[in-house]
């Protein structure tokens, strides 16, 4: 196969696996610090994408075209914007219901998704068609042959691969990232250590929706348009990628983010069946891998000891 | 005491008489329903058909000579069978609606011939295009005003290859409608000489089509063809520009729509497609039906099949004003339509229900409208498409 078509395909690759690890990394976020399933996630990142949208239709209201300052403020409002959602989330739905089975945290937040996506379909102005996302980013490509590298793409992967090493950092080199794994790995003696559980959860919930947040806007940005159900798939694809990965660990998420995009790559193009089948091909593989490693690809190494 | 009672009561009575004059005198009321999709994708396209039915059925109100007043029911299928069937059932179960004009969808539009028939409710398609909506079954209930995508293929093929390329490859969507156009314009293009070097099935609502168009520009074709609606028509073309894929973009008359052309901007330039008909101004009775679409100020333009939805609907009311308020006397008559006169000209329904409609006209977006080929800078010479021809 022609070089050029090969590194073709492996950027797509990339770009996708860098927004399904993106969302991947909010719900191993979640899971590590609760054994709580946030499934509205997938929905956050589609608020973060309207968000972003708003903000750069009000920008435009106020007379403000500069695209790379338009950029800088659609990522900040829709980041913000979404950290101060899974605040809110954590803080009245996930921390009341901590001594629940987790599994009634999953379903509320299920819930919680479809009444956004809802939302978002009635209430944005003509919120069930797919709305266009503006072009931001700098046109322009260079060309490898067979391989068209446009610069908006590589900007997109790269900030995407940014937040998540950012993300990685503040949770494995800062003292908030010390509380957030102490939390996870014991919360009943970190919080006899004086470490604040509920400012922690709430922080670590901001944290994860904020990426969540960005990681709409990448969305946006590359496909240049976004519709109030792209959070449905992005979410079952996010969960399965962290599960395949190993819940409780980043890197995993990251794995298994990439690894789904792999999969739906070659299942779009390599198989003798339709491209409409790369789905039915990625989860297949996704349900063989979980059974040969339940506990995913880099299992948690903590174990509950009593 | 007794002369104000008196006074009281005549009036009263007076009153009484005056009202029941009045009563007498209205109009029965009878109920039509109009099905599509106002809201997703294809919303654009099927509030121009609501709008055109609406128009249809208040210039009827307005006529002193009507002998019914019409009600139109609107009914949204979000272009999705499951939820198609569901409100044609609620349709054809309400007893008060006699006729319907339904459906743009083609997938939705073959899901519910069934329930229509079942119900015994006669219906009118006013955009969907698979033939086997009308030629798959024989079901008396079921006419449609549109053509088919038949003979759209067969025009399309012939015109672009008699444009010179050589080579094509075919994404559709996984719908009847996807695969009746893939069947079909492979036929025609074949024995029209051209080579089809791959097909590739998509979901109708997938988001990310990167994996296939790296393929497809590795297969290098001269053409795209593109048989699906506009939400997906958009993320080919947006992402065909992404890739670098460098072949002329083509697709039928799922994508001859505004909002197309809204959401590529300029990406849309270039593009061929194809419906059934005339343009609306270029129909016997375009014009009027334009001015008085533009005078009763509707939010949405009527589209590409507006002008059917309006023919739909004036056939139906005209039927119900000749046998009345009756199902089966409805569906009798419409059965026999031949050369009833609307504003896309002579309307005639074969055995199958199916209007022979001879027309299909070709579009290039120019400039941010879909223009008729013919009388486009493209067909002059005067400027190129993709691959100089």
């Amino acid at each position: 196969m022609d070089p050029g078509v090969l590194a073709q395909y492996a950027f797509n690759g990339l770009m996708l696996g860098v927004i399904y690890a993106m969302v991947a990394v909010g719900f191993t976020l979640f899971f590590g610090v609760l054994d709580v399933i946030q499934f509205a996630h997938g929905d956050v990142v589609m608020a973060g994408a309207f968000v972003g949208l708003a903000t750069f239709i009000g920008l435009r209201a106020l007379g403000v075209h500069a695209p790379a300052l338009a950029v800088i403020a659609i990522a900040c409002a829709a980041a913000l914007g979404m950290a101060l959602l899974g605040a809110l989330i954590a803080r009245y739905m996930v921390l009341p219901l901590r001594a629940a089975p987790p599994f009634n945290t999953l379903l509320i937040t299920l819930m919680l998704g479809s009444v956004l996506r809802e939302l978002v379909r009635l209430f944005y102005p003509n919120g069930s068609n797919p709305q266009p996302f503006p072009r931001l980013l700098p046109a322009g490509a260079l060309n490898f042959g067979n391989f068209t590298l446009r610069l908006d793409s590589a900007i997109l992967l790269v900030t995407g691969i940014v937040t998540i090493v950012a993300v990685n950092l503040v949770v494995t080199r800062t003292r908030l990232g010390l509380a957030i794994r102490a939390v996870a790995q014991d919360s009943e003696t970190a919080r006899v250590m004086g470490i604040d559980f509920e400012r922690v959860v709430l922080v670590t919930f901001a944290l994860g929706s904020a990426l969540a947040g960005i990681a709409g806007v990448v969305y946006g940005l590359y496909y240049n348009e976004v519709n109030f159900d792209i959070g449905l798939l992005l979410g079952v694809i996010g969960f399965s990628a962290a599960v395949v990965g190993g819940l409780g660990s980043i890197y995993g998420a990251i794995i298994g983010g990439f690894l789904f995009a792999a999969l739906q790559t070659i299942g779009s193009v390599a198989l003798p069946v339709s491209s409409a089948y790369n789905n039915v091909f990625a989860f297949a593989v996704v349900i063989l891998l979980m059974t040969w490693k339940p506990t995913g690809l880099i299992p948690e190494k903590s174990s509950e000891r009593v | 005491m007794r002369r104000f009672l008196l006074t009281m009561l005549t009036l009263a009575l007076s009153g009484a008489c005056a009202m029941f004059t009045i009563a007498a005198q209205a109009k029965e009321s009878v109920k039509i329903v109009f099905i599509g999709p106002l809201s997703g994708g294809n919303s654009a396209l099927g509030l121009g058909g609501r709008n055109s039915a609406d128009l249809a059925v208040q210039l009827r109100n307005a006529d002193a000579k009507a002998k019914y007043t019409y009600d139109l029911v609107k009914l949204d299928d979000q272009c999705k069978p499951d939820i198609g069937v569901q409100v044609a059932t609620k349709a054809g179960a309400d007893n008060g609606i006699i006729a319907g004009v339904t459906h743009y969808c083609s997938a939705v539009a073959i899901a519910t011939v069934d329930t229509y028939h079942k119900f015994g409710l006669p219906v009118i398609v006013w955009g969907a295009v698979l033939p086997a909506i009308t030629y798959g079954n024989d079901y008396p209930e079921i006419h449609r005003v549109n053509g088919t995508m038949i003979n759209q293929n067969e025009v399309n093929a012939k015109l672009v290859s008699g444009l010179g390329y050589k080579t094509w490859v075919i994404i559709h969507d996984t719908t009847d409608y996807g695969k009746g156009h893939d069947e079909y314009f492979t036929k025609f293009l074949t024995q029209d000489g051209g080579k089809v070097l791959a097909h590739f099935g998509v979901g109708a609502d997938q988001q990310d089509f990167t994996a296939i168009l790296t393929k497809v520009k590795e297969l290098n074709p001269d053409v795209v063809y593109f048989g699906g609606l506009t939400p997906i028509g958009v993320r080919i073309r947006s992402q065909m520009d992404k890739l670098g894929v460098k072949a002329q973009f083509e697709g039928t008359s799922g994508i001859v729509s505004d909002s197309y052309i809204e959401a590529l901007g300029p990406l849309a330039e270039g593009t061929i497609a194809f419906i059934d008909g005339a343009p609306i101004d270029k129909l016997p009775g375009g014009k009027e039906f334009l001015a008085q679409y533009a005078a009763h100020k509707y939010g949405e333009p009527p589209e590409a099949y507006g002008a059917y939805a309006f023919v739909a609907a004036n056939l139906i009311m005209d039927a119900i004003e000749k046998v009345g308020p009756n199902r089966k006397a409805v569906m009798d008559v419409l059965g026999k339509t031949k050369d009833h006169p609307s504003i896309v000209g002579p309307v005639t329904f074969d055995a199958h229900g199916q209007n022979v409609v001879p027309i299909v006209t070709a579009y290039v977006v120019q400039d941010g409208k879909w223009v008729v080929w013919q009388d486009s800078d493209y067909a002059k010479g005067k400027r190129k498409l993709v691959g100089g021809k």
